[in-house]
């Protein structure tokens, strides 16, 4: 069975400047990974500003093409998917969730309307029936339902409950993989940790495998499974995800756990903080 | 319905533009009940000045400079009207499928529309006279008008069919299965609609400004009353210099109304238009 | 026992929207009561809508309509001199501004203007206050930057050839080259990466020791708190629910809402199942009736609906407003 996702080698370089100086900046710089079809997983990718998650993210979504290297869903290239129909087939089993759940829908439109979009055209049902049938199951998965969403607007609900109907609009067509980009980093402290945990059930309950793409590394260590992390384009560490986090090697990743400020230290009014230049490495 | 009489009691200028395109418009809508076919000519006696019987006074050729200016009016208010619908749907289809595909089709897009923003409209358009000359219609000149008109615009709502592009919600949409035609008609056009609207008072009066100009030189169908042609007519009879004032500074009058009118309800559209306060008004 | 260098008393400030008709109310800071004291870093707390925004622009007398302070004080202590700064005049809140009070914002760009140099807003920001001349005031300046560990080159830069870090560093830069005896700072590194934030904190640390100000420093970022600031106030919904020294508020939280967040939080090393809060944040406009937070408490009982919970001093410098640590007292 070819694995579900395969990325092979991919580079994604960008042009940038005038005519006079052209400047090409490596988003993504060498990156493979494979994950199992058979093996649902939290696989995360950590990295900071700047370090090619997004990009890597919006090219396993199709949204852009690498300059170079393969990426292959079910064993099929990517850049193979032309026309309409082949299109729908692939959102069918990868579906995204955006960092800004207000931004996620269009605030002059209800919200269901997306999720019955999805069931017509992704999923591909046609009686209403039907139709309201799955988007009230993928509510309930969420822990919501379609007779609370029902005729709202964005704007009258909260940053949680817009991300789970973001996610729940992701589940109507039972895709395979979805590709999260900081899903949770918009969403207030206290919602934060039932959305972590429903990313959690999903790969447990429904069988989904997730790419969680996030710069906090303490989520990370929450769910994960197995986890890459990213700086400057290129993967500097990789493994299964509490073995990295736990014991880091590369001298980035273990920066970048220096950094993360701990609630244990409590009190110690800054003394635990590193040295201001040494630390940012500006 | 509730945002237009909300806009009519809070903007003074929306509700003056109002009155007044209201007042233009009920004027032409009298054209109807006129005694007096437009084109007849010497049906009352020429030259007479405002008076009980004839209110407006009457024209050297004989005719009810009232019941005549109903219907130049109105045959110029329809003429506007007309160009710019016309425009409006070009500039939206070429705008928004510019701003969204990008890439090649952006560009060639670009390049017809830069090119027609830097042709000059009024040779173009007394060129146009003297190759159709008989067989000039005013749905003719309305064509070509359109085709003149809308390419400023067209480049006002790409830049904002861009940004949408750019908006995770479009995003969601492509995801949701959504089709390009069902993603800038059902999602992008609500944001720019009230664009639209504005320019198309705009685009009226600048087709009115550009009719009336044409006629008064004589380069339209003279044989349609028209505000143009009607201060065609009376610079041929040399109404100014005869001292029949009438004739000329009723028509006048009248289009600076409806300018005046339309310009309002575009300036005050403005307000409404502006994305932060109406997502302001959207969430209450 | 000093004068604190910041008291406010009771204070409310709301939105009084109208707009087209529809006339709304939200009442973002609903009778909030703290101090701050000198030489001390305060955190507020609290998540999107709690009114923490609202309170620092309140706080720095930065309020427009449709804001308005209805009721209540906020009384500075600057070397001695009280300043109401709900009642001062337009002279003095200019004088007091940056010399006595300054910002460090989120976005480095709303400070730094976009097409001038860095040097020109420290001449916008401060020059008046130093009241010396420009090479003087630029040596100042020059040498100040030098104690942060920052090259005077920045001076000659244009704000988008630094980097977000940088910016935000030369932000702090400038809100303290006055040495001012109290700085608010809103968000400044919620927008930055983990590793820059480390730094900028550090940062902000060594200043507040050198300059001994007072700082108020907002974020929803439980764990900047847990490591930079003295003492913490947790706001929810407009109101002030629990407040102390740091070290107690993270070790044995008292309010349930506290309780929650400190619970929730994941850190590196631990895999124990965290649960999320049920419900949504209020509506302000609208609020719950008694305790904001009785809709979502795992503790409420019948008197959280229907009276408002009164901030109670449970030790020393350790207040919280629920009925669950200090149940109502009776009638007697």
């Amino acid at each position: 069975m070819p694995p579900l996702l395969e990325v092979a080698d991919a580079h994604r370089v960008y042009s940038l400047g005038s005519i006079f100086s052209r400047h090409r900046l490596r988003a993504v710089d060498g990156v493979s990974f494979t994950m199992e079809a058979d093996k649902p997983e939290i696989f995360t990718i950590v990295g900071e500003s700047g370090s090619g998650k997004t990009t890597l993210a919006r090219m396993i979504l199709n949204m852009v093409r690498p300059s170079s290297g393969a990426i292959r869903f079910r064993g099929q290239d990517l850049s193979q998917i032309r026309g309409g129909q082949a299109r729908l087939a692939f959102m069918k089993q990868v579906q995204p969730i955006f960092q800004n759940p207000f931004e996620a829908f269009n605030p002059l439109k209800k919200v269901d309307r997306y999720l019955f979009m999805t069931a017509r055209h992704i999923a591909g049902l046609t009686a209403t029936t039907e139709i309201e049938a799955a988007t009230d199951e993928a509510l309930r998965n969420v822990g919501l339902s379609l007779g609370e969403i029902r005729g709202r607007y964005p704007h009258e609900l909260s940053g949680g409950q817009l991300q789970r109907i973001a996610i729940a609009r992701s589940l109507i067509s039972k895709p395979a993989l979805i590709v999260a980009d900081e899903p949770v980093s918009m969403v207030d402290a206290s919602l934060r940790m039932s959305i972590v945990n429903l990313l959690r059930r999903l790969r447990d309950g429904m069988g989904v495998s997730i790419i969680y793409i996030t710069h906090d590394l303490a989520t990370a260590y929450y769910i994960s499974d197995r986890i890459i992390i990213m700086n400057k384009g290129r993967v500097v560490e990789s493994g299964a995800a509490r073995a990295v986090l736990d014991n880091p090697q590369h001298p980035y990743s273990i920066r970048l756990k220096q950094a993360v400020l701990s609630p244990e230290a409590a009190g110690s009014a800054g003394t635990l903080l590193a040295e201001s230049a040494a630390a940012a490495g500006q | 319905m509730r945002v237009v009489l909300d806009l009519f009691r809070y903007n003074r200028e929306f509700a003056i533009g109002v009155v007044l395109l209201g007042f233009v418009v009920i004027f032409a809508a009298l054209s109807f009940f006129s005694p007096f076919p437009p084109n007849d000519a010497f049906v009352v006696p020429p030259d007479v000045p405002p008076s009980w019987a004839y209110p407006l006074g009457t024209t050297s050729r004989g005719q009810d400079v009232f019941w005549l200016l109903t219907f130049a009016i109105r045959n110029t208010l329809l003429f506007g009207l007309a160009v710019a619908l016309i425009s409006r749907i070009l500039s939206l289809v070429i705008g928004l499928v510019a701003g969204y595909a990008g890439g090649i089709v952006d560009r060639v897009l670009m390049s017809l529309n830069d090119t027609f923003i830097v042709i000059p409209l009024f040779p173009i358009l007394v060129l146009f006279y003297f190759v159709m000359r008989d067989k000039m219609s005013w749905g003719l000149l309305a064509l070509a008008m359109s085709c003149l008109g809308w390419a400023y615009d067209a480049r006002l709502i790409r830049s904002v069919a861009m940004s949408l592009r750019t908006r995770e919600f479009t995003e969601t949409s492509i995801f949701s299965g959504m089709s390009m035609r069902q993603i800038l008609t059902q999602e992008h056009l609500p944001y720019v609609m009230p664009i639209v609207f504005s320019t198309l008072m705009n685009n009226m009066n600048w087709s009115i400004g550009l009719e009336v100009t044409l006629s008064v030189l004589g380069f339209t169908d003279i044989n349609t009353p028209t505000i143009g042609v009607m201060i065609y007519w009376a610079n041929q009879h040399t109404a100014l210099v005869a001292g029949i004032w009438w004739w000329i500074l009723f028509p006048v009058l009248l289009v600076v109304i409806a300018f005046v009118g339309l310009f309002l309800l575009a300036v005050s559209m403005n307000e409404h238009i502006d994305p932060r306060s109406r997502l302001n008004r959207v969430t209450g | 026992m000093t004068v604190p260098v910041l008291q406010v008393q009771a204070l409310r400030a709301y939105y009084k929207i109208s707009s087209f008709g529809l006339d709304r109310e939200v009442r973002a800071v609903d009778d909030v009561t703290f101090h701050v004291n000198a030489n001390e870093i305060y955190g507020l707390a609290g998540e999107s809508s709690c009114g923490k925004t609202t309170l620092i622009r309140t706080i720095a007398a930065a309020t427009k309509p449709p804001l308005r302070v209805v009721g209540g004080s906020i009384v500075f202590n600057f070397a001695g001199r009280a300043v109401d700064m709900q009642k001062a005049d337009d002279d003095t809140v200019a004088a007091v501004r940056w010399k006595h009070l300054s910002y460090i914002m989120q976005g480095s760009m709303s400070v730094l203007n976009p097409v001038r140099r860095v040097e020109r807003s420290f001449v916008d920001f401060a020059f008046r206050h130093v009241g010396r001349r420009m090479a003087e005031f630029l040596d100042i300046v020059s040498d100040h930057l030098r104690r942060l560990d920052l090259s005077p080159d920045i001076l000659s830069a244009y704000p988008h050839q630094l980097s977000g870090g940088m910016r935000q560093r030369v932000a702090i830069a400038l809100a303290t080259v006055c040495r001012p005896e109290f700085i608010i700072a809103d968000e400044p590194t919620t927008a930055l990466d983990v590793i820059v934030q480390n730094g900028v904190l550090a940062m902000i640390r060594d200043v507040q020791k050198e300059l001994g100000s007072s700082l108020i420093f907002v974020t929803h970022d439980l764990a900047v708190h847990a490591n930079l600031c003295h003492r913490l106030g947790v706001m929810y919904a407009g109101r002030l629910v629990e407040e102390g020294g740091t070290r107690e508020m993270f070790r044995a939280p008292l309010h349930p809402y506290t309780a929650h967040l400190v619970a929730s939080l994941p850190r590196i090393g631990n895999t124990e199942p965290k649960k999320g809060l049920e419900g949504t944040p209020p509506n302000l406009a609208d609020p719950p009736s008694g305790c904001r937070f009785h809709p979502r408490c795992p503790l409420a009982r019948e008197v959280c609906r229907a009276q408002v919970p009164p901030m109670v001093e449970v030790a020393p410098g350790r207040r919280v407003a629920c009925f669950a640590v200090t149940p109502p007292a009776r009638a007697a």
